[in-house]
């Protein structure tokens, strides 16, 4: 029994900013429910009591001191921009707010 | 998304039927030599794109590493709003698309801040002490600059393009939290102004904070909602993003409070969303509504290890916390000899700095409270801005004060001159030169004028010469229009005297 | 020239520095190489760049440092001169970085990974950047958007992945050495399907900057080479503290030359060994279950102490890591939205905005196995699943943690089949992704506890390298290439010589046309 259903898919695309046809909504549904499926028994694996490990080895504090380093230059940074102009990246209109 | 009606209620009359809740966001940019989580320097103003590396720009394969500075000036920040500090805590991402943001994800703190559980007592217009708890302040980092170009406005609407600079981006931020703020009825909006300016002293006075409000050094996002009197239910609430001065603070507040009104009697729904605020017109549009894309998955960032705070450590910081605010406040009242209403409107100006950075610069505590008070504040009222936000510098008016008491010029004059520096014609002592502005006291010219003035008026020097003094006032209009209004009215009674033989 | 090629690292590094062979001639027989193997029809295809011009400067400055003598050859690397191919997911000035994905296609990296400086500063020559699975997403590099690289074992076959282009490489003797990244085994699965050797290092143990980051708290870049001793030498060039990785060790690193010098003396006497219960058996193809049990009959002759140990929660590890890493890997590549660099696409139709365009070119730049593990791992973290899947995962991972840590108490080091089966067939399982993400069964959850793995040749199944994998504990990465190279040397003389040497002759069998 699979939980994903085809429209949180299409919730899930547009949060990850990926367009996708009716199709591929279609295959991409089948896929993870397979896989959900597949690895949903991880949720009962563990009781409350275990704590969760984000990072594989403890590490604490571990900071860099206020001392400024080498900047790129304007070229290097705009080397690889799909647009620019003076300076600075270029991007289509942005319709939601600021 | 229900329509909102515009028709907005009288603020008293709001204030009769609903209480409003109030909730503040401030963000505080640290003024470290460099950003958050890269090496790259943390400064305003410079060439787009200039002060940037790997990491600022979201390379592929970087990675971040936490500036020890950040993190201590947040502690501070935390000690000073009486935080409890955290024993350990981590980032987290904050992942949302957004083309000003690197990464696509904004590196934060989410369960566990820095610091948590304090309070911040405000001290109101009248002297009246209102204690605004706080619930969390967090590390953070700030996003780079778009502008937006084409269409008619500027603004985001309508738009063709925009462009962006990331020299801003990953400027470290303490985001600041208050509980829902419960109980200031009426004060709400002056409550809300005092709040922010208390915490830009705060930030200020620690020195970890440039705190300019007009360079978006702090910025805030008001909350504000209302329940009917006698509830005990919050309402749904609005938030005004990015009200960026102590006065815009104060008039959103108390616009979105006669909205809500507005919205609640005519027996529609407040929408939770964002507004913005507009200052030309004082008022707030409808901006995003909340909506599932507000997902932000936050998780623990892999890329960073938590900060584990010891003892030792916090009280290290802790001394080096500069004196209370409120204790400043009463050391500085009696070291400047202000009356207590004096001293009151410098506070509720927000001036308190100003004034102490204008007479460490040089300038007596009566001419620099003169200035803030009276010409600078006024010239802000004129722009719309905070009297800081015009940008005088104490050194300005310790010039301007010199030339006044050298009686080069007089103190009209000296208000034209303000405005020449502010147009960025000089310092005041160029523009004195530069515009022929020096008050004339060279007897010769002076003489001339209050001649021609004496021939004219006969009846007045008759006057005079019977002993009604207070006649040379008739003489010294004349001279005055002679000289384009740079003669000494002092030295030209002096002169006056002085011509006719009488002992002044 | 061919005896060039055939030659180890720590062999070729010998032969430059006693002048009988110089480094262009080193780098030149493998441009060769790569000329003759690797493009084609039915090359190898290891290669996404070949970067020869730099590759003969760096070789002449050593020949020529070296032919000056005195304290500047004194000071050279002792692999200085002796080529390397890096995996295409580690930036480098001056070569394109793709992570084999259309999405950054013909980018030019502005700054170096950390390995990469340490490398230069070597100076040993870049031969070039090795192919593999779109964003290392994959455990057969066909998953790269610039074609899949052929096992050169059977170039039919898949060369395992993510990490395909440089265990190829490597095994068809284009390169002595290579840079892997693995972060569920793309470096020791592999190695394995290649019959060479890769190793992942302890997390934290090689800087992860300017590895283009798949899952952050799992990556790490590795060495692969054809012998346990010159992944030694490259591990320790490429190991160290970084203060540009925040989860980089601060320690010095292991003295791992030595360790695997040790090994080759083939003495084991006093190692204790654990065989994983859970590693074997069930899903383990039985020409694979039977070079392991060999294995652990050469190991029990060597003097080792074979034990058994039970990791009863792995069986969750690899449903922990399909939480984990996507969850990673959904905010890792958020950044590729054509806005700083890479790939813009516009949208056919409709209005023009940077949402509209940021969602055209995610569809277009990313291949469907990346898509699918975005929104994997934006599932597992959105509102209201979290806690049942990134929240349950890293219990899990806890978990897995703690049968490391009850297992070492009884072993020195773990031991397991590094993949349940051989080479499969190339298109065989791009079909079926669970069938694909089943491959990595063994080698995950050395990655969810952060702990070293290297995996050696262990002999053939039906003609096919299998790999053995040993495990030790963090930090410990000097057991593993006692360990190992010990394996190798016992494993080598009964065979007469390097497994590699059994690998058919690419260059004839092209020539007759034989596949
Ligand atoms: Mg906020
Ligand atoms: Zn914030």
């Amino acid at each position: 029994m699979s939980a994903i259903s085809r429209e949180d898919v299409a919730h899930l695309a547009r949060l990850a900013h990926i367009e996708m046809s009716d199709a591929e909504l279609d295959k991409m549904t089948g896929e993870l429910g397979v896989i959900v499926d597949a690895i949903a028994s991880v949720s009962e694996a563990a009781g409350a009591d275990v704590p969760a490990t984000s990072h594989p080895i403890p590490l604490a504090n571990v900071f860099r001191e206020d001392v400024v380093g080498e900047t790129l230059t304007v070229e290097q940074v705009l080397q690889n921009a799909p647009d620019s102009e003076d300076s600075r990246f270029k991007v289509p209109a942005i319709l939601d707010e600021e | 998304m229900a329509a909102t009606t515009e028709s907005l209620v009288d603020f008293d009359e709001a204030l009769e039927k609903y209480d409003p809740v109030l909730g503040f966001e401030v963000h505080v940019e640290l003024n470290t030599k460099t950003k958050m989580f890269s090496d790259a320097p943390n400064v305003f103003g410079d060439e787009p794109n200039t002060n940037v590396t790997p990491v600022c720009l979201g390379l592929p394969g970087v990675l971040p590493v936490v500036n020890k500075t950040a993190v201590e000036y947040s502690i501070l920040i935390g000690l000073a709003l009486n935080c409890k500090i955290a024993e350990t805590c981590g980032f987290a991402r904050k992942n949302y698309f957004y083309p000003d943001t690197p990464k696509n994800f904004q590196t934060s703190q989410y369960e566990d801040p820095i610091a948590y559980d304090g309070y911040l007592d405000v001290e109101l217009e009248d002297g009246e002490v209102f204690r605004v708890e706080i619930e969390r302040a967090h590390m953070e980092e700030d996003a780079g600059k778009l502008t937006h170009m084409g269409g008619s406005t500027g603004r985001i609407q309508g738009a063709d393009f925009s462009l962006v600079d990331y020299n801003r981006a990953g400027v470290p931020l303490v985001e600041i939290v208050t509980k829902p703020i419960v109980g200031a009825g009426k004060r709400a909006p002056e409550l809300a102004k005092a709040y922010v300016a208390a915490v830009r002293e705060i930030v200020k006075n620690l020195g970890v904070s440039d705190a300019k409000m007009e360079r978006g050094n702090v910025r805030c996002d008001a909350n504000v909602s209302l329940m009917p009197k006698g509830a005990d239910k919050f309402g749904t609430r609005s938030e005004t993003k990015n009200v960026n001065s102590l006065r815009a603070v104060e008039h959103a507040v108390r616009f979105e409070i006669e909205r809500h009104a507005g919205v609640l009697e005519a027996g529609q729904k407040v929408v939770q969303e964002t507004r913005h605020w507009h200052e030309d017109t004082r008022t707030t549009t409808a901006g995003r509504p909340k909506s599932d894309a507000d997902d932000y998955r936050y998780f623990p960032e892999p890329d960073l290890v938590p900060v584990v705070t010891t003892a030792e450590w916090i009280e290290e910081l802790r001394a080096r916390l500069p004196e209370p605010p409120a204790e400043r406040r009463k050391r500085l009242k009696a070291e400047w000899g202000y009356s207590d209403a004096e001293f009151r409107d410098v506070v509720n100006a927000g001036l308190l700095d100003a004034i102490g950075e204008t007479i460490a610069a040089g300038a007596s505590a009566a001419v620099a409270r003169k200035w803030w008070m009276g010409e600078i504040s006024r010239l802000a009222k004129n722009a719309d801005t905070d009297p800081e936000g015009l940008g005088v510098t104490p050194a300005t008016i310790v010039e301007l004060n010199g030339l006044i008491e050298a009686k080069k010029i007089n103190d009209k004059i000296a208000r034209q001159v303000l405005e020449f520096v502010l147009a960025g014609e000089g310092t005041p002592a160029e523009i004195v030169q530069k515009r022929g502005l020096a008050v004339v006291n060279d007897d010769s010219a002076l003489g001339a004028a209050i001649e021609d003035a004496m021939a004219t008026m006969p009846d007045v020097v008759a006057k005079i010469k019977d002993g009604k003094l207070q006649a040379i006032g008739a003489l010294i209009g004349p001279v005055m229009k002679a000289t384009r209004g740079q003669a000494d009215a002092g030295r030209v009674r002096e002169l006056v005297l002085e011509k006719l033989g009488i002992e002044g | 020239m061919t005896e060039i090629i055939k030659l180890s690292a720590v062999e070729l590094a010998q032969k430059l520095r006693a002048g009988e062979v110089t480094s262009v001639q080193a780098v030149q027989a493998h441009l060769d190489r790569i000329a003759a193997v690797d493009g084609g029809e039915r090359g190898v295809h290891a290669f996404l760049h070949v970067n020869a011009e730099e590759a003969l400067a760096v070789a002449a400055e050593v020949d020529a440092i070296r032919a000056a003598g005195g304290a500047g050859a004194e000071a050279l690397h002792p692999l200085a001169g002796v080529p390397i191919a890096i995996k295409d997911l580690i930036v480098t000035v001056g070569q394109p970085t793709t992570a084999g994905s259309k999405m950054l296609e013909g980018w030019m990296s502005p700054y170096d990974a950390t390995v990469i400086s340490k490398i230069r500063a070597a100076k040993l020559p870049m031969l070039g950047k090795t192919n593999l699975d779109e964003f290392a997403m994959g455990s057969s590099t066909e998953h790269s958007a610039y074609g899949p690289t052929r096992n050169p074992w059977d170039l039919d076959r898949i060369p395992g992945g993510s990490g395909g282009g440089s265990a190829a490489a490597v095994a068809a003797f284009e390169a002595p050495l290579a840079l892997g990244t693995d972060t569920g085994g793309s470096i020791r699965q592999p190695g394995a399907v290649t019959g060479t050797v890769g190793v992942k290092p302890t997390y934290g143990g090689v800087s992860r900057y300017g590895a283009i980051a798949m899952a952050s708290s799992l990556d790490q870049i590795g060495p692969v080479s054809r012998t346990v001793l010159d992944s030694a030498y490259l591990h320790e060039l490429i190991g160290g503290h970084d203060p540009r990785d925040s989860t980089s060790l601060n320690e010095p690193v292991p003295s791992l030359v030595d360790a695997a010098r040790q090994g080759l003396s083939g003495d084991l006497t006093g190692v204790r060994v654990g065989v994983i219960a859970e590693l074997q058996g069930d899903g383990y193809e039985a020409g694979v279950q039977a070079r392991f049990n060999e294995s652990l009959e050469v190991l029990r002759a060597a003097g080792a102490e074979i034990v058994e140990v039970h990791c009863p929660n792995f069986k969750y590890a690899l449903g922990a890591y399909y939480l984990i890493m996507p969850s990673e890997v959904s905010s890792n590549l958020a950044k590729f939205d054509g806005v700083r660099y890479g790939k813009r696409v516009i949208p056919a139709d409709g209005p023009v905005t940077i949402e509209r365009v940021m969602g055209a070119t995610r569809a277009a730049g990313f291949g469907d196995e990346v898509k699918r593990r975005i929104i994997l791992g934006t599932y597992a973290l959105s509102a209201g699943y979290y806690d049942a899947y990134y929240g349950s995962a890293q219990k899990v991972r806890t978990l897995v943690q703690r049968d490391f840590d009850a297992a070492f108490e009884k072993a020195d080091v773990l031991v397991s089949p590094t993949a349940p089966t051989v080479a499969f067939g190339l298109g065989s399982k791009t079909g079926d992704p669970l069938a694909m993400y089943l491959n990595d069964v063994a080698t995950i959850p050395a990655n969810l506890a952060g702990v070293p793995g290297i995996s050696v040749p262990g002999g053939l199944s039906e003609g096919l390298p299998v790999g053995i994998q040993f495990l030790a504990p963090a930090r410990e990465d000097a057991r593993l290439y006692r360990v190992g190279a010990a394996l190798e040397s016992l494993l080598e003389k009964g065979w007469g010589g390097p497994l590699i040497s059994q690998a058919p002759d690419l260059a004839s069998a092209e020539k007759e046309g034989v596949a």
